[in-house]
């Protein structure tokens, strides 16, 4: 976007704090108690703390953090869903009302009744419904279901005629909390289809996800929020690599809890890997077994980003292994586009393929670079052709 | 909440998709579904016929059995909309915490479902009217003016209870308790007469009530000039005037207190 384009949504030293009520204290016997024992009835709890940026118009604006960090808190004050303590939200265009997708959706009234109050919601009315129901239904390929009352459609169903209501709305600006999280692989593309659509139309789009990919993909800048402060702004490829460090550091505070906790695989097997040396082509990876029977075994080690296995490789059909030892493999990084990855190394019974040992911490590489992907993991050759 | 917007066009939609899905859900399951509308107060009416006709003589106001009936369904409706405004905003939390939209059409929303279903009431009043042969007179004009009256009343209550109901669930518990002792407060089951006959200062003080002046006087214009009314006992401009005063003024607390915390709602339900 260039600079001068201009604000969508600016906001400005935002602050918000909620007070959670103790148990039962919207009630008004523990009202009085609380009154007569001078004690608040509640915890003040700080959810955003002096938040500040601008949103350009024609922006894939996305907000990424863990879970309760205050993501969802700040997409509700923007949408006026919340009213800020400190600090002001600037809207400029109009915007969706809405974060989530089937807001008032009543499991008591059928599917198109549904469609009609979800719409109001929307700010269509009955004659505006009219005219687009059937391209909804379409849309939402449930041409033979309308007439069903909402409680007897499958969760995927629901979030279908959801979707297909909501991308009616004729907004400048959208927000979008976590609707990818829901809906199968069809659904999915479909989504990935309309936010083509809208970085198409110039849309204004802010964005909540937990798919680095997808904001990889869709977006062009991105906050990242932690514990209700914004701690950096950047690419979504900046931020989505902080996200996943920060996820990765809880993993490993987790499996180091867990080194000494109850392992549900047997304890005669151990299985480490570490990274020896990495240089700028190659890494060499190095992974220690052990078994305290004769067994005769197998080692796989996998490849992946951002959960997602990308490669895997196994010691098979040759290498078979017994008792302990140690083995390194030499791994070919210029296959990979920049990233951060895990290896993971597991120990397999050659008889039966059972998995006996995986490695629970993992050993992680980085490769740098350019970011000129959306986030995939694998380089393929350019074989391009132009006629 | 300008006043500008609210009646705004996606302001009146809204209400409109509201209205109609609360009456939607109403008799929601039910084989017999809208016609409920209708039986209820008919059978109520029957009961009441009964009781109040052939077993308690409580009085011998012209036309008792209508005169009975019109009284039970305005003070039905006033009970139903306080009742139902009161819980409105609670039980729309869902839609409260995921979108953006004045709140106050929630509450109007559920009011208007409430002044539905009087109309469809006042059917089954007026049919019995025809059945007993209660002469129409000119001041029935005056009716729609008394319902307006229990309308607003009912409205400033419902925009209060329901910004309390927020803070303390127990305001649906203490209503309740409050409605059962107000609907012996109001002559609607017994004749006023019998209250005058043993002191005029208790009917006078029953009829400041604004549901029990509002009540009277409709009574009086639709079916029968027996009824007593705070104009023939009393020829106090003053005591007449009080009751439309409580009116105005729940109306303005009722908004401005609901108006001063409705943007807290999302966060507090």
């Amino acid at each position: 976007m260039s600079e001068n384009s201009e604000v969508a949504i600016s906001v400005k030293d935002l602050y918000k704090t909620f007070r959670l009520p103790h148990e039962q204290s919207s009630g008004l016997k523990q009202t009085i108690i609380n009154a007569v024992n001078r004690k608040k009835g509640y915890e003040i709890q700080k959810a955003l703390e002096n938040i500040s940026f601008e949103i350009k118009q024609g922006d894939f604006f996305a907000i990424v953090g863990r879970n309760g960090s205050g993501k969802s808190t700040l997409l509700k004050l923007l949408a006026g869903i919340y009213i800020p303590d400190k600090g002001s939200v600037t809207i400029n265009g109009s915007l969706t009302p809405f974060i989530e997708l089937g807001v008032g959706f009543n499991q008591e009234l059928t599917g198109r009744e549904n469609v009609f109050l979800n719409g109001a919601l929307l700010g269509f009315s009955k004659r505006d419904m009219q005219g687009m129901y059937d391209d909804i239904v379409e849309f939402a390929e449930l041409e033979r279901f309308m007439d069903q009352k909402l409680k007897n459609y499958s969760s995927g169903m629901q979030v279908r005629l959801a979707f297909s209501i909501a991308i009616r709305a004729k907004t400048d600006i959208l927000l979008l909390d976590e609707v990818l999280a829901v809906g199968d692989a069809a659904f999915q593309q479909k989504c990935y289809d309309y936010f083509e659509e809208l970085k198409k139309q110039k849309k204004t789009v802010v964005f909540i996800s937990h798919d680095m990919g997808a904001i990889r993909r869709f977006c062009n800048r991105a906050v990242y929020v932690d514990n209700g402060i914004l701690t950096h702004e950047g690419t979504p490829s900046e931020i989505a690599d902080i996200y996943l460090e920060e996820n990765m550091e809880r993993v490993r505070e987790a499996a180091d809890k867990q080194k000494d906790g109850p392992n549900l695989l047997s304890d005669k097997h151990k299985i480490t890997g570490k990274v020896l040396k990495q240089a700028e082509k190659d890494l060499v990876f190095e992974v220690s077994y052990s078994a305290q029977d004769d067994d005769e075994m197998y080692v796989g080690i996998s490849i992946m980003k951002e959960g997602v296995s990308v490669a895997e490789i196994n010691t098979l059909p040759d290498k078979i292994l017994t008792g302990k030892g140690k083995l390194t493999y030499t791994l070919d990084t210029g296959m990979f586009n920049n990233g951060i990855y895990q290896l993971d190394a597991a120990l397999f019974k050659l008889q039966n393929k059972q998995l006996l040992e995986f490695t629970k911490r993992k050993s992680e590489f980085v490769i740098k670079g350019e970011d000129i992907t959306r986030g995939a993991a694998l380089k393929i050759k350019n074989t391009w052709k132009i006629d | 909440m300008k006043i500008s917007n609210i009646f705004s066009r996606r302001n009146r939609i809204l209400l409109r998709e509201l209205v109609i899905t609360d009456f939607k859900l109403r008799y929601q399951g039910s084989v017999l579904g809208y016609a409920w509308s209708l039986l209820k107060p008919l059978f109520l009416f029957a009961i009441m016929y009964v009781v109040f006709g052939f077993l308690i003589k409580l009085g011998s106001v012209e036309h008792y059995a209508v005169y009975l009936l019109f009284g039970i369904v305005l003070w039905n409706f006033f009970a139903e909309a306080t009742g139902q405004g009161m819980a409105s905003i609670v039980s729309r939390g869902d839609l409260l915490r995921k979108i953006s939209f004045p709140k106050y059409i929630i509450v109007l929303s559920t009011t208007i479902s409430a002044l539905i279903n009087l109309t469809l009431n006042l059917v089954i009043v007026a049919i019995l009217m025809v059945v007993n042969g209660v002469h129409l007179n000119v001041s029935a004009l005056m009716v729609p003016v008394y319902i307006v009256e229990i309308y607003a009343l009912a409205l400033g209550f419902a925009f209060f209870l329901a910004t309390l109901n927020v803070k303390y669930r127990d305001t649906g518990h203490i209503w309740e308790i409050i409605m059962q002792a107000a609907f012996y407060a109001t002559p609607i089951i017994y004749p006023l007469t019998l209250v005058l006959a043993k002191s005029a200062l208790a009917a006078k003080i029953l009829l400041l009530n604004p549901v029990a002046q509002a009540i009277q006087d409709a009574r009086y214009s639709l079916i029968t000039h027996e009824t007593i009314t705070m104009g023939s006992i009393s020829k106090n401009i003053l005591l007449t005037a009080i009751p439309f005063l409580i009116v105005i003024v729940v109306l303005i607390v009722g908004v401005l207190y609901f108006r001063k915390n409705s943007k807290f709602f999302a966060e507090n339900i």
